[in-house]
């Protein structure tokens, strides 16, 4: 286990991946991230289900108005229109 | 289309054009709405209120902002109104202070303690990969949306700009009016608290 792992912990590094992924960490912070997930199996599987978060909160449907309000806008859009 | 020639189609009473901004934006501005006001139907009410707004100013939109930001700003607007009438009103520090109350990525029991003597904050129960075979089912999905639903509402709002809908950073806290830094962190809680979600879901299942 090499200085710089045991520089951040894992309890540190998990609070950091938003930062990483986002590209938001200065290079000192992100060469010590790198580092660890180097050489961590864990974290690598954390970051890595982090990541299949958010692919499959990619393929989620948005929500979307009810067809009733968005009719109701339609008809507002026409009497909009029509003034 | 780019702004001018939406706001263009718009003042010469397109419909179409105005159709495809909605079911572009309806689902962001639920989700924002939302931050403001308690219910689902009155968030709706909302997003209507909203396009009214949008229709009524269009002619005089001067373009200072994005249509997109200046079409948020209006419903921020509408919704907080709402929400005060409703006498809900949003912690000011959920979004402007959203660290002010520390929230841990990952339940702090799965780290072994600080003053571990060889391992301190290393992982005790180290999170395992999951299943891929049942990542796509239908049941993973409803565990994810459950897990989005249950989120503080500015938390929910964040992560279904940036990663439901696919905004970029700089969109999303323009249209929530947050910083770059309190985005990046409202964004990491909601993704925390989401992963957390599924891996207990996939792991007990298992």
């Amino acid at each position: 286990m090499s200085a710089s792992i045991e520089q951040l912990s894992c309890q540190e590094l998990v609070e950091l991946v938003t930062d990483y992924l986002e590209g938001a960490l200065p290079e000192a912070e992100r060469n010590s991230f790198l580092h660890h997930i180097e050489g961590c199996t864990g974290c690598r599987e954390y970051v890595s289900q982090m990541r299949e978060t958010i692919a499959l909160t990619g393929r989620l449907t948005p929500a979307d108005l009810s067809p009733e309000a968005e009719a109701a806008l339609l008809a507002a859009f026409r009497d909009w229109k029509s003034r | 289309m780019d702004d001018a020639a939406v706001i263009a189609a718009l003042r010469a009473r397109d419909e179409r054009v105005f159709e495809e901004l909605m079911r572009m934006y309806n689902a962001s501005l639920l989700r924002v709405a939302q931050i403001y006001v308690a219910s689902r139907a009155v968030a709706e009410e909302v997003v209507q209120e909203t396009w009214i707004g949008v229709l009524n100013g269009i002619d005089r939109f001067e373009g200072r902002s994005s249509l997109k930001t200046w079409i948020f700003r209006i419903l921020t607007n509408i919704a907080k109104t709402r929400g005060q009438r409703e006498g809900r009103t949003v912690p000011f520090s959920a979004l402007e202070r959203p660290d002010a109350v520390p929230e841990a990525a990952v339940d702090p029991d799965r780290f072994l303690s600080p003053d571990h003597e060889r391992w301190p904050g290393h992982w005790a129960t180290k999170p395992e990969p999951w299943p891929e075979e049942r990542l796509l089912a239908t049941e993973t999905r409803e565990v994810l949306e459950r897990a989005i639903e249950e989120l503080p509402p500015v938390q929910r709002a964040v992560i279904s700009l940036r990663d439901v809908e696919g905004w970029s950073s700089e969109e999303t806290r323009n249209a929530l009016g947050v910083s770059e830094t309190n985005q990046r962190v409202l964004l990491h809680r909601a993704r925390s608290k989401v992963r957390q979600a599924l891996e207990g879901y996939l792991m007990e299942a298992r």
